[in-house]
């Protein structure tokens, strides 16, 4: 098997992340009091889709510059993945909406434009399916990943923190780093998101690996 | 089997007498999540280790 170790590493930190992230103690806020805990596995979802778009990304130009139908394949199964890490996220972060802000749904705009950003990749694979001839399919799939990802980053990264948002990090709403991110939170957050794409890795390895077998 | 069941209810008095000093039974029994939750993402880590042996095996029939 390759890449034993990043497997193995993957299982272990995330391993940690859900046995620590609800044995250690957490500062203690109002409203949000023990389902800060959340951080630690519905936050590290989207850091994980992010991950896996990025890849699905470099890989779209690694196609464009050298023609290799293998980086189309890879840029696919990457995005296959990175959707699966969004609706972890998106029913992840519905439950503790319902909890914190009293509803399932908001008109946060982080919420609208996680909405929009799976209906942006949903829109790539309807696109991909259309088209017959591999080169034809790959060239055009790989120019609107471009697009994708630039809205994504539109959608997720910057409108949310340009107006007020429920989220922690946007618009008035300070983040989590600057009062409560504190060190313990911390030790177990980033090693659940490191943890996660390396997860994410391991299942795009995979789909990447049937595909070319089922070619 | 019937070893295996007649074992179990030999164990079975001491464990309920190990309760206090337990540390499953300790904190609310949170430890007993803790560890459903550990066998549930073990298990789903096994069953890609196993899809990744399998795919191994194919790759390298062909």
């Amino acid at each position: 098997m390759t890449g034993r170790f990043y497997k193995a590493l993957g299982v272990v930190l995330v391993l940690y992340s859900l046995i620590y992230g609800l044995l250690t103690t957490v500062p203690d806020l109002p409203i949000i009091e023990q389902s800060i805990r959340n951080l630690f596995y519905h936050v590290s979802m989207w850091f994980s889709m992010v991950a896996m778009m990025a890849g699905s990304f470099g890989n779209a130009i690694g196609f464009l510059r050298g023609e290799n139908l293998l980086k189309d394949t890879r840029s696919v199964s990457l995005a296959e993945t990175g959707m699966l890490f969004a609706f972890l996220g998106l029913f992840t972060g519905m439950m503790w909406a319902k909890f914190t802000w009293g509803a399932w749904w908001t008109n946060d705009p982080k919420l609208n434009g996680s909405a929009i950003t799976i209906l942006i990749y949903l829109a790539y694979f309807v696109l991909r399916n259309g088209i017959e001839e591999p080169r034809k399919k790959a060239r055009i799939s790989a120019v609107y990943n471009i697009f994708a990802f630039v809205m994504m980053i539109v959608f997720i990264g910057i409108l949310p923190r340009m107006t007020d948002s429920l989220h922690p990090g946007n618009g008035g709403n300070p983040g989590f780093n600057s009062y409560d991110l504190d060190n313990r939170l911390r030790l177990v957050f980033y090693p659940a998101v490191i943890g996660w794409i390396l997860i994410g890795t391991w299942i795009a390895a995979l789909r990447y690996r049937i595909k070319n077998l089922s070619k | 089997m019937r070893n295996f069941a007649y074992l179990l209810l030999t164990i079975m008095p001491f464990s309920a007498m190990a309760q206090s000093e337990n540390l499953m039974y300790s904190e609310g029994k949170i430890y007993v999540v803790v560890a459903v939750i550990a066998i549930i993402f073990l298990g789903l880590a096994g069953y890609l280790y196993r899809m990744d042996r399998k795919v191994t095996a194919l790759e390298n029939e062909k």
